[in-house]
Protein backbone atom coordinates (compact mmCIF):
# COMPACT_ATOMS: atom_id res chain seq x y z
CA UNK A 1 0.00 0.00 0.00
CA UNK A 2 2.74 2.42 0.89
CA UNK A 3 4.62 1.41 -2.46
CA UNK A 4 1.40 2.25 -4.38
CA UNK A 5 1.66 5.90 -2.80
CA UNK A 6 5.37 6.46 -3.73
CA UNK A 7 4.63 5.32 -7.10
CA UNK A 8 1.77 7.72 -7.44
CA UNK A 9 3.55 10.41 -5.54
CA UNK A 10 6.60 10.32 -8.10
CA UNK A 11 4.62 9.94 -11.40
CA UNK A 12 2.84 13.17 -10.41
CA UNK A 13 5.82 14.89 -9.04
CA UNK A 14 7.28 14.23 -12.34
CA UNK A 15 4.24 15.58 -14.16
CA UNK A 16 4.60 18.49 -11.92
CA UNK A 17 8.28 19.10 -13.40
CA UNK A 18 8.05 18.25 -16.75
CA UNK A 19 5.07 20.55 -17.18
CA UNK A 20 2.38 17.75 -17.94
CA UNK A 21 0.40 18.93 -15.24
CA UNK A 22 0.75 22.58 -16.56
CA UNK A 23 0.60 22.52 -20.37
CA UNK A 24 -2.36 20.35 -19.88
CA UNK A 25 -4.14 22.05 -17.25
CA UNK A 26 -3.67 25.27 -19.45
CA UNK A 27 -4.58 23.67 -22.87
CA UNK A 28 -8.18 22.57 -21.34
CA UNK A 29 -8.35 25.72 -19.84
CA UNK A 30 -7.79 27.92 -22.64
CA UNK A 31 -9.82 26.24 -25.10
CA UNK A 32 -12.18 25.94 -22.47
CA UNK A 33 -12.22 30.04 -21.99
CA UNK A 34 -12.45 30.10 -25.51
CA UNK A 35 -15.36 28.15 -26.75
CA UNK A 36 -16.89 29.95 -23.85
CA UNK A 37 -16.66 34.05 -24.52
CA UNK A 38 -15.69 34.22 -28.16
CA UNK A 39 -17.90 31.41 -29.22
CA UNK A 40 -19.43 34.00 -31.78
CA UNK A 41 -16.80 35.58 -32.78
CA UNK A 42 -16.53 34.96 -36.46
CA UNK A 43 -20.88 36.71 -36.59
CA UNK A 44 -18.68 39.99 -35.01
CA UNK A 45 -20.84 39.17 -32.02
CA UNK A 46 -19.00 38.65 -28.99
CA UNK A 47 -21.31 37.86 -26.36
CA UNK A 48 -21.20 35.10 -23.32
CA UNK A 49 -22.73 32.08 -23.88
CA UNK A 50 -25.18 30.22 -21.16
CA UNK A 51 -23.29 27.39 -18.90
CA UNK A 52 -25.28 25.06 -21.00
CA UNK A 53 -23.96 26.12 -24.39
CA UNK A 54 -20.55 25.46 -22.84
CA UNK A 55 -21.11 22.44 -21.98
CA UNK A 56 -21.97 20.95 -25.76
CA UNK A 57 -19.19 23.12 -27.04
CA UNK A 58 -16.31 21.94 -24.60
CA UNK A 59 -17.75 18.76 -24.72
CA UNK A 60 -17.42 18.15 -28.21
CA UNK A 61 -13.84 19.02 -28.25
CA UNK A 62 -13.01 17.32 -25.21
CA UNK A 63 -13.73 14.10 -26.89
CA UNK A 64 -10.69 15.03 -29.78
CA UNK A 65 -8.00 16.40 -27.01
CA UNK A 66 -8.70 14.29 -23.26
CA UNK A 67 -8.27 10.79 -25.01
CA UNK A 68 -5.06 12.06 -26.84
CA UNK A 69 -3.51 13.41 -24.02
CA UNK A 70 -4.73 10.31 -21.73
CA UNK A 71 -2.92 7.81 -24.26
CA UNK A 72 0.06 10.02 -24.51
CA UNK A 73 0.57 10.53 -20.92
CA UNK A 74 0.73 6.95 -20.15
CA UNK A 75 1.05 5.07 -23.26
CA UNK A 76 4.79 4.71 -21.72
CA UNK A 77 4.05 4.07 -18.30
CA UNK A 78 5.59 0.51 -18.27
CA UNK A 79 7.22 0.06 -21.85
CA UNK A 80 9.20 3.13 -21.40
CA UNK A 81 10.56 2.06 -17.96
CA UNK A 82 11.65 -1.24 -19.34
CA UNK A 83 13.48 0.01 -21.94
CA UNK A 84 15.41 2.50 -19.83
CA UNK A 85 16.22 -0.68 -17.52
CA UNK A 86 14.17 0.77 -14.68
CA UNK A 87 11.47 -1.98 -14.27
CA UNK A 88 14.38 -4.70 -14.00
CA UNK A 89 15.50 -2.46 -10.81
CA UNK A 90 11.76 -1.72 -9.30
CA UNK A 91 11.17 -5.75 -10.19
CA UNK A 92 14.11 -6.47 -7.09
CA UNK A 93 12.86 -4.28 -4.74
CA UNK A 94 9.90 -5.39 -2.37
CA UNK A 95 7.22 -4.36 -4.39
CA UNK A 96 4.81 -6.20 -6.31
CA UNK A 97 4.01 -5.54 -9.71
CA UNK A 98 0.26 -4.68 -9.29
CA UNK A 99 1.41 -2.30 -6.76
CA UNK A 100 3.59 -0.49 -9.60
CA UNK A 101 1.13 -0.14 -12.56
CA UNK A 102 -1.57 0.74 -9.85
CA UNK A 103 0.67 3.25 -8.27
CA UNK A 104 1.45 4.70 -12.00
CA UNK A 105 -1.43 4.90 -12.83
CA UNK A 106 -3.02 6.63 -9.73
CA UNK A 107 -0.64 9.19 -10.45
CA UNK A 108 -0.84 9.89 -14.16
CA UNK A 109 -5.16 9.67 -12.99
CA UNK A 110 -4.10 12.63 -10.47
CA UNK A 111 -2.53 14.80 -13.87
CA UNK A 112 -5.26 14.03 -15.32
CA UNK A 113 -7.85 14.92 -12.98
CA UNK A 114 -6.14 17.97 -11.67
CA UNK A 115 -5.97 19.42 -14.97
CA UNK A 116 -9.76 19.03 -15.70
CA UNK A 117 -10.96 20.09 -12.78
CA UNK A 118 -8.67 23.09 -12.59
CA UNK A 119 -8.70 24.31 -16.67
CA UNK A 120 -12.75 23.22 -17.36
CA UNK A 121 -13.88 24.65 -13.58
CA UNK A 122 -11.70 28.18 -13.97
CA UNK A 123 -13.67 27.91 -17.53
CA UNK A 124 -16.84 27.23 -15.96
CA UNK A 125 -16.65 29.31 -12.83
CA UNK A 126 -16.01 32.26 -14.92
CA UNK A 127 -18.81 31.59 -17.30
CA UNK A 128 -21.83 30.96 -14.68
CA UNK A 129 -20.29 34.12 -12.57
CA UNK A 130 -20.57 36.24 -15.74
CA UNK A 131 -23.98 34.89 -16.67
CA UNK A 132 -25.25 33.40 -13.90
CA UNK A 133 -26.25 29.87 -14.42
CA UNK A 134 -29.27 27.70 -13.54
CA UNK A 135 -28.93 25.09 -11.22
CA UNK A 136 -29.31 22.29 -13.72
CA UNK A 137 -26.86 23.86 -15.79
CA UNK A 138 -24.25 23.51 -12.84
CA UNK A 139 -25.51 19.78 -12.62
CA UNK A 140 -24.22 19.89 -16.44
CA UNK A 141 -21.26 21.45 -16.33
CA UNK A 142 -20.20 18.93 -13.19
CA UNK A 143 -20.93 16.03 -14.95
CA UNK A 144 -18.96 17.37 -17.60
CA UNK A 145 -16.31 17.68 -15.49
CA UNK A 146 -16.74 13.76 -13.86
CA UNK A 147 -17.19 12.83 -17.50
CA UNK A 148 -14.10 13.97 -18.69
CA UNK A 149 -12.01 12.79 -15.61
CA UNK A 150 -13.99 9.27 -16.55
CA UNK A 151 -13.03 9.46 -20.12
CA UNK A 152 -9.29 10.66 -19.15
CA UNK A 153 -8.79 7.31 -17.17
CA UNK A 154 -10.68 4.87 -19.80
CA UNK A 155 -8.28 6.37 -22.22
CA UNK A 156 -5.44 5.81 -19.93
CA UNK A 157 -6.19 2.41 -19.07
CA UNK A 158 -6.42 1.74 -22.92
CA UNK A 159 -2.60 3.15 -23.04
CA UNK A 160 -1.63 1.29 -20.21
CA UNK A 161 -2.52 -1.90 -21.79
CA UNK A 162 -0.74 -1.06 -24.81
CA UNK A 163 2.34 -0.44 -22.63
CA UNK A 164 1.80 -3.57 -21.17
CA UNK A 165 1.33 -5.93 -23.79
CA UNK A 166 4.17 -4.42 -26.53
CA UNK A 167 7.87 -4.76 -26.38
CA UNK A 168 8.79 -1.46 -27.96
CA UNK A 169 8.21 2.30 -27.06
CA UNK A 170 7.95 3.07 -30.60
CA UNK A 171 5.40 0.05 -31.24
CA UNK A 172 3.65 1.89 -28.45
CA UNK A 173 3.43 5.28 -29.62
CA UNK A 174 1.98 4.44 -33.11
CA UNK A 175 -0.91 1.75 -31.35
CA UNK A 176 -1.68 4.60 -28.85
CA UNK A 177 -2.55 7.17 -31.92
CA UNK A 178 -3.78 4.08 -33.88
CA UNK A 179 -6.11 3.72 -31.08
CA UNK A 180 -7.23 7.11 -30.81
CA UNK A 181 -8.07 7.33 -34.41
CA UNK A 182 -9.72 4.35 -33.88
CA UNK A 183 -11.88 5.19 -31.62
CA UNK A 184 -12.30 8.83 -32.13
CA UNK A 185 -12.51 9.13 -36.30
CA UNK A 186 -12.87 5.76 -37.66
CA UNK A 187 -15.74 3.98 -35.12
CA UNK A 188 -18.23 6.69 -35.69
CA UNK A 189 -17.64 6.97 -39.51
CA UNK A 190 -17.78 3.29 -40.20
CA UNK A 191 -20.99 3.17 -37.71
CA UNK A 192 -22.27 6.12 -39.88
CA UNK A 193 -21.39 4.60 -42.97
CA UNK A 194 -22.98 1.17 -42.25
CA UNK A 195 -26.23 2.73 -41.18
CA UNK A 196 -26.59 4.56 -44.54
CA UNK A 197 -25.75 1.39 -46.19
CA UNK A 198 -27.96 -0.59 -44.65
CA UNK A 199 -30.65 1.77 -45.62
CA UNK A 200 -31.58 2.13 -41.52
CA UNK A 201 -31.91 -1.53 -41.39
CA UNK A 202 -29.65 -1.90 -38.29
CA UNK A 203 -32.13 -1.34 -35.48
CA UNK A 204 -32.00 1.48 -33.09
CA UNK A 205 -31.39 -1.00 -30.26
CA UNK A 206 -28.10 -2.46 -31.98
CA UNK A 207 -27.24 1.39 -33.00
CA UNK A 208 -27.47 2.04 -29.17
CA UNK A 209 -25.12 -0.66 -28.25
CA UNK A 210 -22.85 -0.21 -30.63
CA UNK A 211 -22.21 3.14 -29.19
CA UNK A 212 -21.80 1.94 -25.40
CA UNK A 213 -19.02 -0.29 -27.20
CA UNK A 214 -17.07 3.04 -27.67
CA UNK A 215 -15.91 5.32 -24.35
CA UNK A 216 -16.08 8.20 -26.19
CA UNK A 217 -19.25 7.90 -27.88
CA UNK A 218 -20.67 6.98 -24.29
CA UNK A 219 -18.97 10.19 -23.25
CA UNK A 220 -20.83 11.88 -26.11
CA UNK A 221 -24.49 10.44 -25.18
CA UNK A 222 -24.08 11.51 -21.61
CA UNK A 223 -22.78 14.96 -21.67
CA UNK A 224 -25.70 15.66 -25.00
CA UNK A 225 -28.02 13.68 -23.76
CA UNK A 226 -28.42 13.31 -19.90
CA UNK A 227 -29.77 16.85 -18.82
CA UNK A 228 -33.02 17.78 -20.64
CA UNK A 229 -32.38 21.45 -21.70
CA UNK A 230 -28.93 20.15 -23.58
CA UNK A 231 -30.95 18.12 -25.80
CA UNK A 232 -32.26 21.12 -27.65
CA UNK A 233 -29.04 22.87 -27.86
CA UNK A 234 -27.10 19.76 -28.96
CA UNK A 235 -29.64 18.55 -31.61
CA UNK A 236 -29.61 14.96 -29.93
CA UNK A 237 -33.02 14.92 -29.10
CA UNK A 238 -33.69 12.89 -32.35
CA UNK A 239 -31.07 10.49 -31.13
CA UNK A 240 -31.70 10.47 -27.61
CA UNK A 241 -34.91 9.03 -28.08
CA UNK A 242 -33.61 5.78 -29.44
CA UNK A 243 -30.67 5.70 -27.13
CA UNK A 244 -31.69 6.94 -24.48
CA UNK A 245 -29.71 5.54 -21.60
CA UNK A 246 -29.85 7.04 -18.23
CA UNK A 247 -26.74 9.13 -16.86
CA UNK A 248 -25.72 6.77 -14.33
CA UNK A 249 -25.55 3.90 -16.85
CA UNK A 250 -23.43 5.98 -18.88
CA UNK A 251 -20.97 6.99 -16.24
CA UNK A 252 -20.90 3.47 -15.01
CA UNK A 253 -20.19 2.50 -18.79
CA UNK A 254 -17.65 4.94 -18.89
CA UNK A 255 -16.07 3.63 -15.28
CA UNK A 256 -15.98 0.34 -16.84
CA UNK A 257 -14.36 1.13 -19.65
CA UNK A 258 -11.53 2.36 -17.31
CA UNK A 259 -11.50 -0.36 -14.72
CA UNK A 260 -11.40 -3.44 -16.96
CA UNK A 261 -8.28 -2.30 -19.44
CA UNK A 262 -6.75 -1.47 -16.50
CA UNK A 263 -7.48 -4.69 -14.66
CA UNK A 264 -6.63 -6.91 -18.24
CA UNK A 265 -2.89 -4.74 -18.29
CA UNK A 266 -2.16 -5.80 -14.54
CA UNK A 267 -3.12 -8.99 -14.49
CA UNK A 268 -0.95 -9.58 -17.93
CA UNK A 269 1.81 -7.45 -16.37
CA UNK A 270 1.53 -9.88 -13.26
CA UNK A 271 1.89 -13.10 -15.11
CA UNK A 272 5.15 -11.75 -17.50
CA UNK A 273 8.38 -12.08 -16.73
CA UNK A 274 10.72 -9.93 -16.75
CA UNK B 1 26.12 -22.13 4.80
CA UNK B 2 25.40 -21.50 1.31
CA UNK B 3 23.66 -18.10 0.75
CA UNK B 4 23.25 -19.19 -3.16
CA UNK B 5 22.66 -23.03 -4.07
CA UNK B 6 22.26 -23.76 -7.55
CA UNK B 7 21.01 -27.45 -8.81
CA UNK B 8 21.07 -28.50 -12.27
CA UNK B 9 18.98 -25.55 -13.62
CA UNK B 10 17.57 -25.38 -16.86
CA UNK B 11 16.22 -22.07 -18.72
CA UNK B 12 14.63 -22.01 -22.17
CA UNK B 13 13.60 -18.83 -23.60
CA UNK B 14 10.69 -20.54 -26.57
CA UNK B 15 12.48 -23.57 -26.99
CA UNK B 16 16.23 -22.53 -27.40
CA UNK B 17 18.11 -23.42 -24.61
CA UNK B 18 19.66 -19.82 -22.31
CA UNK B 19 20.70 -22.13 -19.51
CA UNK B 20 22.03 -25.56 -18.91
CA UNK B 21 22.85 -28.14 -16.29
CA UNK B 22 24.34 -24.63 -14.19
CA UNK B 23 25.33 -25.77 -10.90
CA UNK B 24 27.11 -24.33 -8.18
CA UNK B 25 27.34 -22.77 -4.15
CA UNK B 26 28.15 -19.45 -3.09
CA UNK B 27 28.96 -19.56 0.61
CA UNK B 28 28.22 -16.49 2.76
CA UNK B 29 30.34 -13.55 2.52
CA UNK B 30 32.01 -14.46 -1.01
CA UNK B 31 32.83 -11.94 -3.52
CA UNK B 32 32.22 -14.03 -6.73
CA UNK B 33 32.91 -13.10 -10.22
CA UNK B 34 30.83 -14.15 -13.45
CA UNK B 35 32.47 -14.20 -16.20
CA UNK B 36 31.77 -15.23 -19.69
CA UNK B 37 30.77 -13.81 -23.18
CA UNK B 38 28.03 -11.61 -24.23
CA UNK B 39 25.34 -13.97 -24.30
CA UNK B 40 26.79 -16.60 -22.41
CA UNK B 41 24.10 -16.48 -19.64
CA UNK B 42 25.06 -14.09 -17.15
CA UNK B 43 22.03 -11.71 -16.72
CA UNK B 44 19.97 -14.98 -17.11
CA UNK B 45 21.44 -16.64 -14.21
CA UNK B 46 21.49 -13.14 -12.31
CA UNK B 47 17.66 -13.21 -12.89
CA UNK B 48 17.52 -16.90 -11.53
CA UNK B 49 18.93 -15.85 -8.54
CA UNK B 50 16.59 -12.29 -8.46
CA UNK B 51 13.65 -14.12 -8.63
CA UNK B 52 12.80 -12.35 -12.20
CA UNK B 53 12.73 -15.24 -14.19
CA UNK B 54 11.49 -19.24 -13.22
CA UNK B 55 14.10 -21.64 -14.00
CA UNK B 56 12.10 -24.32 -16.75
CA UNK B 57 14.07 -27.41 -14.59
CA UNK B 58 16.01 -27.53 -11.85
CA UNK B 59 16.21 -26.15 -8.51
CA UNK B 60 17.69 -22.49 -6.76
CA UNK B 61 18.15 -21.49 -3.27
CA UNK B 62 19.10 -18.32 -2.84
CA UNK B 63 19.28 -16.62 1.38
CA UNK B 64 17.16 -20.01 2.27
CA UNK B 65 14.11 -19.64 -0.01
CA UNK B 66 13.11 -20.31 -3.99
CA UNK B 67 13.35 -16.85 -5.45
CA UNK B 68 10.64 -17.03 -7.72
CA UNK B 69 8.22 -17.44 -4.87
CA UNK B 70 9.81 -15.53 -2.16
CA UNK B 71 7.96 -12.85 -0.36
CA UNK B 72 8.82 -9.06 -0.28
CA UNK B 73 11.28 -9.93 2.87
CA UNK B 74 13.79 -11.84 0.79
CA UNK B 75 14.12 -8.67 -1.73
CA UNK B 76 14.45 -6.40 1.24
CA UNK B 77 17.75 -8.43 1.15
CA UNK B 78 19.01 -7.60 -2.08
CA UNK B 79 20.70 -5.25 -3.84
CA UNK B 80 21.12 -5.12 -7.52
CA UNK B 81 22.98 -3.08 -9.90
CA UNK B 82 21.29 -3.92 -13.40
CA UNK B 83 23.49 -3.55 -16.42
CA UNK B 84 21.99 -0.41 -18.31
CA UNK B 85 19.90 1.41 -15.81
CA UNK B 86 18.62 4.85 -16.93
CA UNK B 87 17.11 6.79 -14.07
CA UNK B 88 14.80 9.92 -14.34
CA UNK B 89 16.82 12.89 -16.07
CA UNK B 90 14.81 15.63 -14.11
CA UNK B 91 15.17 14.16 -10.67
CA UNK B 92 18.18 14.89 -8.45
CA UNK B 93 20.72 12.23 -7.34
CA UNK B 94 19.51 12.69 -3.41
CA UNK B 95 15.59 12.41 -4.83
CA UNK B 96 16.27 9.43 -7.31
CA UNK B 97 17.72 7.68 -4.43
CA UNK B 98 14.86 8.90 -1.84
CA UNK B 99 12.25 7.36 -3.95
CA UNK B 100 14.34 3.94 -3.89
CA UNK B 101 15.04 3.96 -0.17
CA UNK B 102 11.07 4.49 0.19
CA UNK B 103 10.22 1.63 -1.85
CA UNK B 104 12.51 -0.49 0.12
CA UNK B 105 10.72 0.85 3.21
CA UNK B 106 13.43 3.05 4.33
CA UNK B 107 13.10 6.43 5.39
CA UNK B 108 15.03 8.81 3.24
CA UNK B 109 17.25 9.97 6.22
CA UNK B 110 19.46 6.84 5.19
CA UNK B 111 20.56 8.47 1.82
CA UNK B 112 23.29 11.16 2.91
CA UNK B 113 25.27 8.87 4.19
CA UNK B 114 24.91 6.41 1.59
CA UNK B 115 25.33 9.23 -1.17
CA UNK B 116 28.61 10.30 0.87
CA UNK B 117 29.87 6.74 1.13
CA UNK B 118 29.81 6.24 -3.18
CA UNK B 119 31.38 9.48 -3.24
CA UNK B 120 28.50 11.83 -4.71
CA UNK B 121 27.79 14.18 -2.38
CA UNK B 122 28.96 16.66 -3.86
CA UNK B 123 26.30 16.61 -6.50
CA UNK B 124 23.50 14.83 -4.60
CA UNK B 125 21.19 18.55 -5.15
CA UNK B 126 22.11 18.36 -8.90
CA UNK B 127 20.33 16.73 -11.37
CA UNK B 128 20.95 13.65 -12.76
CA UNK B 129 20.83 15.12 -16.35
CA UNK B 130 23.94 16.29 -15.23
CA UNK B 131 25.84 13.57 -14.06
CA UNK B 132 28.28 12.12 -16.00
CA UNK B 133 28.38 7.93 -16.77
CA UNK B 134 30.31 7.27 -13.64
CA UNK B 135 28.49 9.15 -11.10
CA UNK B 136 24.80 7.61 -12.80
CA UNK B 137 27.02 4.34 -12.29
CA UNK B 138 28.31 5.36 -8.58
CA UNK B 139 23.85 6.69 -8.29
CA UNK B 140 23.13 3.16 -9.53
CA UNK B 141 25.68 1.32 -6.64
CA UNK B 142 24.06 3.47 -4.27
CA UNK B 143 20.83 2.97 -4.90
CA UNK B 144 21.99 -1.25 -4.94
CA UNK B 145 23.33 -0.39 -1.07
CA UNK B 146 20.07 1.00 0.32
CA UNK B 147 19.42 -1.02 3.60
CA UNK B 148 22.77 -2.96 4.17
CA UNK B 149 22.12 -6.30 1.62
CA UNK B 150 22.74 -9.58 2.73
CA UNK B 151 23.38 -10.16 -0.89
CA UNK B 152 24.85 -8.00 -3.81
CA UNK B 153 24.26 -8.52 -7.56
CA UNK B 154 26.18 -6.17 -10.13
CA UNK B 155 25.48 -6.84 -13.64
CA UNK B 156 29.15 -5.27 -15.49
CA UNK B 157 29.36 -2.72 -12.54
CA UNK B 158 32.78 -1.35 -13.89
CA UNK B 159 31.61 -1.26 -17.95
CA UNK B 160 32.21 2.60 -19.14
CA UNK B 161 34.26 3.74 -16.08
CA UNK B 162 37.69 5.27 -16.37
CA UNK B 163 40.26 3.47 -14.46
CA UNK B 164 40.47 5.54 -11.36
CA UNK B 165 36.65 5.06 -10.77
CA UNK B 166 36.91 1.54 -11.24
CA UNK B 167 39.53 1.67 -8.54
CA UNK B 168 37.20 3.37 -6.24
CA UNK B 169 34.22 0.92 -7.45
CA UNK B 170 35.96 -2.14 -6.45
CA UNK B 171 37.51 -0.85 -3.07
CA UNK B 172 33.97 0.40 -1.72
CA UNK B 173 33.20 -3.58 -2.76
CA UNK B 174 35.33 -5.07 -1.03
CA UNK B 175 34.75 -3.15 1.68
CA UNK B 176 31.12 -4.54 1.53
CA UNK B 177 32.73 -7.67 0.94
CA UNK B 178 34.74 -7.60 4.36
CA UNK B 179 31.41 -6.28 6.04
CA UNK B 180 30.07 -9.65 5.43
CA UNK B 181 28.26 -8.84 2.42
CA UNK B 182 28.28 -11.53 -0.71
CA UNK B 183 28.62 -10.26 -3.76
CA UNK B 184 28.63 -11.81 -7.15
CA UNK B 185 29.50 -9.37 -10.09
CA UNK B 186 29.43 -9.86 -13.73
CA UNK B 187 32.33 -8.41 -15.98
CA UNK B 188 34.02 -8.96 -19.01
CA UNK B 189 37.11 -6.78 -18.38
CA UNK B 190 38.68 -9.43 -16.21
CA UNK B 191 42.33 -8.63 -14.85
CA UNK B 192 40.42 -5.65 -13.01
CA UNK B 193 38.78 -8.86 -11.13
CA UNK B 194 41.62 -10.44 -10.60
CA UNK B 195 42.88 -9.51 -7.15
CA UNK B 196 39.21 -8.58 -5.83
CA UNK B 197 37.04 -11.71 -5.98
CA UNK B 198 37.79 -15.19 -3.88
CA UNK B 199 35.58 -17.38 -6.73
CA UNK B 200 35.02 -17.31 -9.94
CA UNK B 201 32.34 -19.16 -12.37
CA UNK B 202 32.99 -19.32 -16.15
CA UNK B 203 29.99 -19.37 -18.18
CA UNK B 204 30.24 -20.49 -21.97
CA UNK B 205 27.06 -20.57 -24.02
CA UNK B 206 24.73 -21.50 -20.85
CA UNK B 207 27.10 -23.49 -19.63
CA UNK B 208 29.26 -23.19 -16.48
CA UNK B 209 32.70 -24.83 -17.51
CA UNK B 210 34.68 -23.67 -14.55
CA UNK B 211 33.37 -22.50 -10.77
CA UNK B 212 36.00 -22.21 -7.73
CA UNK B 213 39.10 -20.14 -6.54
CA UNK B 214 41.19 -18.47 -8.29
CA UNK B 215 44.29 -20.69 -7.30
CA UNK B 216 42.00 -23.90 -7.64
CA UNK B 217 41.00 -23.24 -11.47
CA UNK B 218 45.33 -22.30 -12.03
CA UNK B 219 46.34 -25.49 -11.14
CA UNK B 220 43.42 -27.64 -12.51
CA UNK B 221 43.66 -25.75 -15.73
CA UNK B 222 47.49 -26.46 -15.89
CA UNK B 223 48.35 -23.23 -17.65
CA UNK B 224 51.82 -22.29 -17.96
CA UNK B 225 53.64 -19.54 -16.57
CA UNK B 226 54.78 -17.27 -18.97
CA UNK B 227 58.33 -15.56 -18.88
CA UNK B 228 59.72 -13.08 -21.10
CA UNK B 229 63.37 -12.95 -20.77
CA UNK B 230 65.34 -10.07 -22.85
CA UNK B 231 69.07 -10.52 -23.74
CA UNK B 232 70.36 -12.85 -26.47
CA UNK B 233 67.85 -14.87 -27.27
CA UNK B 234 69.79 -17.39 -29.28
CA UNK B 235 71.90 -17.98 -26.13
CA UNK B 236 69.22 -18.10 -24.07
CA UNK B 237 67.32 -21.33 -25.90
CA UNK B 238 70.35 -23.00 -26.67
CA UNK B 239 71.19 -23.20 -22.22
CA UNK B 240 67.56 -24.04 -22.39
CA UNK B 241 68.10 -26.96 -25.36
CA UNK B 242 64.76 -25.39 -26.89
CA UNK B 243 62.53 -26.73 -23.93
CA UNK B 244 59.63 -24.60 -23.09
CA UNK B 245 60.60 -21.78 -25.76
CA UNK B 246 57.00 -20.51 -27.43
CA UNK B 247 58.92 -17.61 -29.39
CA UNK B 248 61.80 -15.61 -30.36
CA UNK B 249 61.54 -12.07 -31.41
CA UNK B 250 62.43 -11.53 -34.78
CA UNK B 251 65.21 -8.53 -33.91
CA UNK B 252 66.50 -11.87 -31.37
CA UNK B 253 66.87 -9.64 -28.38
CA UNK B 254 63.89 -11.50 -26.09
CA UNK B 255 62.40 -15.18 -25.90
CA UNK B 256 58.96 -15.94 -24.88
CA UNK B 257 59.14 -19.00 -22.57
CA UNK B 258 56.24 -21.22 -21.48
CA UNK B 259 57.18 -22.87 -18.16
CA UNK B 260 54.61 -24.98 -15.98
CA UNK B 261 54.15 -23.80 -12.58
CA UNK B 262 56.04 -26.78 -11.05
CA UNK B 263 59.48 -25.84 -12.86
CA UNK B 264 59.23 -22.22 -12.61
CA UNK B 265 62.04 -21.28 -9.78
CA UNK B 266 64.48 -24.11 -11.58
CA UNK B 267 64.00 -22.03 -14.56
CA UNK B 268 64.53 -18.68 -13.05
CA UNK B 269 67.30 -19.57 -11.31
CA UNK B 270 69.12 -21.34 -14.90
CA UNK B 271 68.41 -18.04 -16.46
CA UNK B 272 69.64 -15.82 -13.65
CA UNK B 273 72.75 -17.64 -13.82
CA UNK B 274 73.29 -16.81 -17.07
CA UNK B 275 74.38 -13.66 -16.35
CA UNK B 276 75.25 -10.84 -19.41
CA UNK B 277 72.97 -13.31 -21.50
CA UNK B 278 69.83 -12.68 -20.24
CA UNK B 279 69.09 -8.96 -18.66
CA UNK B 280 65.99 -8.69 -17.75
CA UNK B 281 63.09 -11.28 -16.60
CA UNK B 282 58.88 -10.85 -16.79
CA UNK B 283 57.30 -13.34 -15.13
CA UNK B 284 53.56 -13.32 -15.33
CA UNK B 285 51.30 -15.95 -13.94
CA UNK B 286 48.01 -17.46 -15.54
CA UNK B 287 45.96 -14.36 -15.55
CA UNK B 288 42.32 -14.33 -15.42
CA UNK B 289 42.36 -13.39 -18.57
CA UNK B 290 44.09 -16.93 -19.50
CA UNK B 291 42.06 -18.87 -17.65
CA UNK B 292 39.25 -17.87 -19.46
CA UNK B 293 40.36 -18.38 -22.36
CA UNK B 294 41.74 -21.67 -21.08
CA UNK B 295 37.81 -22.81 -19.97
CA UNK B 296 36.14 -21.00 -22.85
CA UNK B 297 37.76 -23.19 -25.32
CA UNK B 298 38.97 -23.05 -29.05
CA UNK B 299 39.69 -19.08 -27.92
CA UNK B 300 43.62 -19.52 -27.96
CA UNK B 301 43.88 -20.55 -31.59
CA UNK B 302 40.91 -18.02 -32.67
CA UNK B 303 42.99 -15.31 -31.02
CA UNK B 304 45.90 -16.40 -33.94
CA UNK B 305 48.73 -17.04 -31.17
CA UNK B 306 50.07 -20.71 -32.57
CA UNK B 307 50.38 -23.68 -30.32
CA UNK B 308 53.80 -24.53 -28.03
CA UNK B 309 56.18 -25.64 -30.79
Amino acid sequence: MNSIVVFAGKEFRDGLRNKWVAGATLLLAALAFALTFLGSAPTGLVDVKPLAVTVVSVSSLTIFLIPLIALLLGYDAIVGEEERGCLLLLLTYPVSRIEIILGKFLGHAAILTVATVVGYGAAGTAAAWSTGGDAESWRAFLGLIASTVLLGLAFLALAYFISVVVRERSTAVGLAVGLWLFFIIVYDLALMGSLVASKGRIGSGIFASLLLLNPADVYRLFNLTAFEHIRKFSGMAGLSASAHFPPAILLAVLAAWAVIPLALAASIFRRREA
Amino acid sequence: MSIITVENVRKTYNGHPVLDAIGFAVPEGKCVALIGHNGAGKTTLMKLVLGLARPTSGRLEVLGVDPATADKSFRRQLGFLPENVAFHDELTGADTLAFYARLKGLSASCCPEILERVGLSFAAARRVKTYSKGMRQRLGLAQALLGTPRLLLLDEPTTGLDPVLRHEFFQIIRQLAAAGTTVILSSHILTELEARTDLAAIMRQGRLVAFGDLDGLRREAGLPVKIRARGDAGAIARRLNGAFVKAIEPDQRSIEIDCPVGGKMALVRTLADLGEVCSDLEVRPPSLDDLYLHYSGGAISAAGEPEAR
